[in-house]
């Protein structure tokens, strides 16, 4: 443990560590320091002056050293000027006084210069009612102006950045907060000022503006209202907001959330959501969210959501009773006996895919994870430790990231990966391209694509790397999908997963294996025992088939032909897809945002969502349809209540023993102290008050032995001549349906691409922003190509979920 | 060379420190220069003292810094972080000041001087690698500097391993981008380092945490070319000169309603009568001094009498007048000028130059800027004159940096010092 500093603010004595800010000593004593610079996940920089006390430390005899003494107690010099408590340390005996004339003659004046130039547009700002400046004029400031209105500075008040975030100039206070963040926290150096004096601006730096996937975070930590974003903007008052805690769904990190909802005219008198916010989890998101998460939640307002039952009838959907589209999916999966398949998403909650996983069972079918991702029953078995913090990891730690470009697929752990290597801690990113986590680490290793699993094994053998790695005090191995299939996939996680296992980093908190998935919930359904299929296309082919969450038609024309010779085809979703066209009976669910239920990420985080808005139309949860399916086949299971759902799926399953529905709500205090009576320290960002969820402990660390599957990997594939390998990547921005319904993001979403080395378009004779047919394997699509140097000359990049149904890698033809 | 070159009667300078191109032509030649003992303390230091003896002569001398704040050279040369490495030595060229032009005729004229003494501190803090930075104006001086500078790598007074030793040097210059700001210490090192020219939170200081975040020693020019003479003839001999306080001489820069504005290198002690009157041939048509700002715009205005005219200029003196003696940049205003319009001037500069990053200084000049235009037009009421004066007093001692905390200074003992000129310039 650090080393203690025990001092007196206001009167109250408070030990906290060495090296504390006195602001935040003083927030951990429970007196708000006043602050607009200052933000405690930031690095100090008093620019503000807003925080301006007094001072005193114990006063040393130069001669004797000893502290000197006055009436038995030590005499405090107080230093002849205020000073800002963002910059000073504590020390040992030191005095600080916030609430002297003195000092609040200090903060007074700084809110009297700050309001000389603002606008003072209140009534009709987005952050009016959650604005830390009109929190603290209130508080602080002088009651009347006595600067002449005429002479306020104006300037530009609609100002994009980027096509997401607005700068409002005149608001503005130049607090640098967003800058910081994207130099300090993001590693993204996008924003600056430009000008001086009093004309300094805000600008962005990049092209496209504003290029960053967290802009979103700086509108939360901007003190006033000069950042909103293009979402949320004129969208309502924030008093008129009720919110709702919930859990993003749009990859495994699974960062906490809060849903901010209205009744609204404009959606026809309906509660709807206006903004997600982030909500504090320490130990997972922190305070941030990635702009995906923040702006993507579209979807589950879209017209496309399925409202009704609907049974096909002379070749067309037409609405049916709950009664009879269940009635007539369980005839049909009943009658099919053993050719009952289900075909689940990691979109579901843990619940939805355990019922559906028991239904299989009970019915005799089988229960398929729509993924081409392998490896969840590795991470059950040797995933991080219950415990795991990435926010702790630093010197002496190493992380290695194989195959996964996490900016792209997970931003969160991109964020705190990136800091943790700014702690110390030894990143080795290994990945056939350059990615931008490469700037942080400390080593880079470039394998051909096709060769993951021998650069894991490299490992084995003696180098300066692996050296690094195996003394690391702790270790943690994230594999992705770049480049690979499911086979692939779980190659390189068997090879990840022995590489642990010789190293000693496994059954251990902040040690082991994770997986960036493809969904939210893939670690949650392969903990419930579902999983993914080598040949989809064979194992849908003439059964009866259950579809869940997912759009097999609308993704790939294998699987598209493979349901067309499909005996039933029951498709359950909560929007119109390819394949709810084709479907025999259409099940509408509800969205997450309407219903509760747990996710597990990533790290095995077991963490529960409420409902915040009503349900579309009559759409019920999916653990409640597919209890209803069960029923009319005489199966009996859980449809009424999630929590008890949950806690028959805690005593079946061993991972999940010790928790129940109640725990994953507990909370504990966290730092920074957020909360909403006081955004101006930590920003909008929402306390947590409803859970911060429980790590399920692996295998590993119950004990016993540990033995890791061999995976044979398939042979590299080698294209003919005139052939490249294409191979999937991810992009975070794609055409899935929980994205496009987010006209906002439609810029960034883009055209499909098609990355080819400078040689391999010269061979080609293409030049980047060609357009190109690529086909492979009966699947074939138009694409953009771009132009990557750190990629092979035989390799064209094609991102998955833009249009082209690429699985893995596969021989293909550029033209 | 110690009692030879150096005459001293009274007080009174017979042969320049610091501008010896006065006194000798073409010493901005490196032969000339050597022929006069250039290079000698540098040799002689390298291969004959250890560092700690260097900054121990320098802090025993009593030179105190010339860019404004006067703080022992020595000393702080003597706080740098020995745990930490690289050091570096910064040479502050930034001169910005208005009324102060002495560093740029240092470095036109007697160039090797001023680089024997970086070479020196360099030596003396244990520091391979050093800048010379300068204002973004000065840029055909640092061409001049240079070639100097390759002028005294080629003749062996900078490179690797200095008169055989295992001592290496490497100076470079770098060039502002126009801010005043960065002549102050630590915005100076952000813009060297290609960021934003704006200061940051002290402390650390910079002889812990400076430039690169490596300890770091920065003087004015002036400063460091005191200190190869000092070097050569000891300390005791720089002592001599000068009063109690302030040990040596001092360039002034004398300007305003003076009949020959200039430098002048004087010692310490020198009163402003002598300066004014004798260095300075009095003020134009004859009129008498109403004021003095001894250190630029940055400067208190003094009220100027017999008593002022005759206060010897050192740093405790001139602080006896309710004002700092700073660069010793002596603007001289008379009474054909009002107040109001000389703070006018000095808000409109600081307005201009302000780095925006500090609240009050950014704000609080903005503000000024505007009240000392509307009294200054004649537009202003009584008010706005109290108002300006809470105004800058309410920026004092709040600043991130020196830099707002200057800006009010013309302000508060303008108004304070000379109500009449206030009460002339507003309507009731």
């Amino acid at each position: 443990m650090s080393k203690q500093v025990t001092l007196t603010i206001d009167g109250k004595q408070i030990t906290v560590p060495d090296g504390t800010l006195v602001a935040d000593a003083a927030k951990l004593a429970g007196i708000d320091i006043p602050v607009f610079c200052h933000h405690p996940k930031l690095e100090p920089v008093g620019m503000c002056r807003m925080c301006l006390v007094e001072i005193g430390r114990p006063m040393f005899d130069r001669a004797t050293g000893q502290i000197v003494m006055e009436n038995g107690q030590p005499k405090i010099q107080f230093m002849p000027k205020l000073e800002t408590a963002c910059t000073n340390p504590v020390s040992e005996g030191m005095v600080v006084l916030t609430q002297t004339a003195k000092a609040k003659e200090g903060q007074k004046g700084t809110v009297e210069f700050l309001l000389t130039s603002h606008p003072l547009d209140c009534p009709i700002c987005d952050k009016g009612g959650e604005c830390p400046l009109q929190n603290l004029t209130m508080e602080h400031g002088p009651g009347k102006s006595r600067f002449i209105y005429d002479e306020k500075l104006h300037l530009d008040k609609q100002v994009p950045l980027g096509e997401l975030i607005w700068l409002d100039r005149e608001r503005c206070i130049q607090c640098a907060r967003c800058i910081r963040f994207q130099d300090e926290i993001a590693g993204e150096a996008v924003l600056g000022f430009d000008e001086r004096g009093r004309n300094t601006q805000i600008v962005s730096l990049s092209d496209p503006g504003f290029d960053s996937v967290f802009s979103g975070n700086t509108t939360d930590i901007c003190p006033v209202g000069a950042l909103t974003t293009a979402d949320f903007r004129f969208g309502a008052r924030p008093w008129e907001l009720k919110a709702q805690a919930s859990i993003c769904t749009q990859c495994p990190v699974g960062c906490n959330t809060t849903l901010n909802t209205r009744r609204e005219a404009k959606a026809g008198g309906d509660i709807v959501i206006k903004r997600v916010m982030p909500r504090q989890n320490e130990e997972v998101n922190e305070i941030w969210l990635c702009d995906k998460g923040r702006f993507a939640h579209h979807y589950v307002g879209s017209k496309k959501r399925l409202a009704r039952p609907q049974i096909r009838k002379d070749e067309k959907l037409a609405r049916a009773s709950w009664d009879a589209a269940t009635k007539l999916a369980a005839e049909n999966f009943s009658a099919s006996k053993k050719d009952f398949v289900i075909l689940a998403s990691g979109r579901l909650a843990n619940e939805d895919l355990f019922n559906l996983k028991s239904l299989a069972d009970h019915a005799g079918g089988r229960a398929i994870l729509y993924s081409d991702m392998g490896g969840g029953d590795l991470t059950a078995l040797v995933g991080v430790g219950a415990g795991t913090n990435l926010g702790k990891l630093g010197e002496g730690d190493a992380i290695l990231v194989v195959a996964s470009d996490l900016y792209e697929e997970a931003p969160i752990w991109y964020l705190r990966v990136k800091q943790a290597a700014d702690r110390g801690a030894a990143l080795i990113v290994a990945n056939p391209r350059e990615t931008k986590l490469d700037k942080f680490a400390k080593f880079s290793i470039r394998y051909s694509y096709g060769d993951e699993v021998k650069a894991v094994n490299d490992f084995g053998k003696k180098s300066k790397i692996s050296d690094e790695f195996a003394k690391a005090k702790n270790a943690i191995v994230f594999f992705g999908s770049e480049g690979l299939g499911l086979n692939g996939t779980s190659a390189v996680a068997s090879a990840c997963a022995d590489l642990l296992k010789e190293t000693g980093h496994i059954g251990r908190a902040s040690n082991g294996l994770i997986g960036v998935w493809q969904r939210a919930n893939d670690q949650g359904a392969w903990e419930v025992g579902l999983q993914p299929e080598e040949d989809l296309a064979k194992a849908l082919k003439g059964k009866a088939v259950y579809i869940v969450g997912t759009d097999p038609v609308g993704d790939d024309p294998k699987l598209a032909k493979a349901l067309e010779g499909a005996e039933f085809v029951a498709v359950q979703d909560i929007l119109e897809t390819a394949t709810t066209e084709i479907a025999d009976v259409v099940l509408p669910a509800q969205a997450f945002s309407e219903r509760e239920g747990t996710f597990t990420s990533g790290e095995r985080r077991v963490q529960r969502f409420y409902a915040a808005v009503p349900p579309t139309g009559d759409s019920k949860p999916d653990f409640v349809i597919t209890s209803m399916i069960a029923k009319q086949m005489n199966i009996v299971l859980e449809g009424t209540s999630v929590s008890v759902v949950f806690d028959i799926l805690a005593n079946s399953i061993e991972a999940f023993t010790d928790l129940s529905y109640a725990k994953l709500a507990e909370v504990r205090p966290q730092w920074p102290i957020v909360g909403r009576g006081d955004v101006y320290y930590g920003g909008t960002t929402y306390e947590n008050k409803h859970g911060l969820g429980v790590q399920l402990v692996p295998a590993a660390q119950v004990g016993g032995t540990v033995r890791i599957p061999k995976v044979k990997k398939e042979a590299v594939l080698r294209p003919k001549e005139k052939e490249l390998l294409a191979v999937p990547v991810n992009k975070l921005y794609d055409r899935g349906v929980t994205v496009s319904p987010a006209e906002l993001l439609d810029e960034r979403v883009g055209e499909a691409t098609v990355s080819l080395h400078p040689e391999a378009a010269e061979r080609l004779g293409v030049e980047a922003g060609a357009r190109v047919k690529i086909s492979f394997d009966g699947v074939s699509g138009e694409a953009v190509v771009k132009i990557d140097d750190t990629i092979s000359a035989g390799v064209a990049l094609v991102p998955r979920s833009m249009g082209i149904a690429i699985k893995e890698p596969v021989a293909a033809k550029v033209k | 060379m110690k009692g030879k070159s150096f005459l001293w009667q009274n007080k009174r300078l017979m042969a320049h420190i610091l501008f010896r191109h006065r006194d000798i032509p073409d010493i901005n030649k490196l032969d000339v220069y050597k022929k006069n003992g250039g290079f000698a303390a540098l040799k002689n230091a390298v291969t004959k003292m250890k560092p700690a003896e260097v900054t121990d002569v320098v802090k025993n001398s009593g030179l105190r810094g010339r860019g404004g704040a006067g703080f022992p050279t020595g000393m702080k040369w003597s706080f740098m972080d020995s745990k930490s490495w690289p050091h570096y030595v910064l040479a502050n060229a930034d001169e910005s000041e208005p009324g102060t032009f002495k560093d740029r005729e240092i470095m036109e004229n007697n160039p090797f001087q001023f680089l024997e003494g970086v070479a020196l501190a360099s030596y003396a803090v244990g520091a391979n690698l050093a800048y010379v930075y300068l204002r973004g104006e000065f840029w055909q001086v640092a061409a001049f500097l240079d070639e100097k500078l390759a002028e005294m790598e080629d003749a062996g007074y900078l490179g690797e391993n200095l008169f055989g030793t295992d001592y290496s040097l490497k100076i470079h210059t770098h060039l502002g981008a126009g801010a005043y700001i960065c002549g102050e210490e630590t915005a100076l090192m952000e813009s060297l380092e290609g960021k934003r020219g704006q200061p940051r939170v002290r402390p650390p200081f910079p002889p812990s945490v400076g430039l690169y975040g490596k300890p770091t020693v920065i003087n004015n020019v002036e400063t460091l070319t005191n200190v190869p003479l000092i070097l050569a003839n000891g300390a005791d001999w720089y002592k001599s000169m000068g009063t109690a306080d302030s040990a040596g001489v001092k360039i002034f820069s004398l300007s305003g309603r003076v009949r020959k504005p200039g430098n002048y290198e004087l010692p310490f002690g020198t009163t402003f009568r002598q300066l004014i009157y004798e260095n300075g041939g009095g003020v134009q048509d004859g009129r008498p001094v109403k004021a003095i700002m001894p250190a630029g715009a940055s400067s208190s205005l003094i009220v100027v009498d017999d008593k002022t005219l005759d206060t010897p200029m050192d740093y405790a003196f001139v602080r006896t007048l309710g004002a700092d003696l700073g660069s010793a940049s002596v603007i001289v205003i008379d009474d054909t000028v009002s107040i109001d319009w000389v703070i006018n001037k000095t808000i409109h500069f600081f307005k201009h130059e302000s780095c925006g990053k500090c609240t009050p200084c950014r704000e609080g000049n903005y503000w000024m800027r505007h009240l000392t235009e509307r009294i200054h037009s004649g537009n202003g009421y009584s008010t706005d004159v109290d108002l300006l004066l809470n105004v800058a007093k309410q920026m004092q001692g709040k600043c991130l940096c020196a830099l707002g905390e200057f800006s009010t200074m013309a302000v508060v003992t303008g108004i304070e010092r000379f109500p009449q000129d206030f009460k002339k310039a507003v309507k009731a």
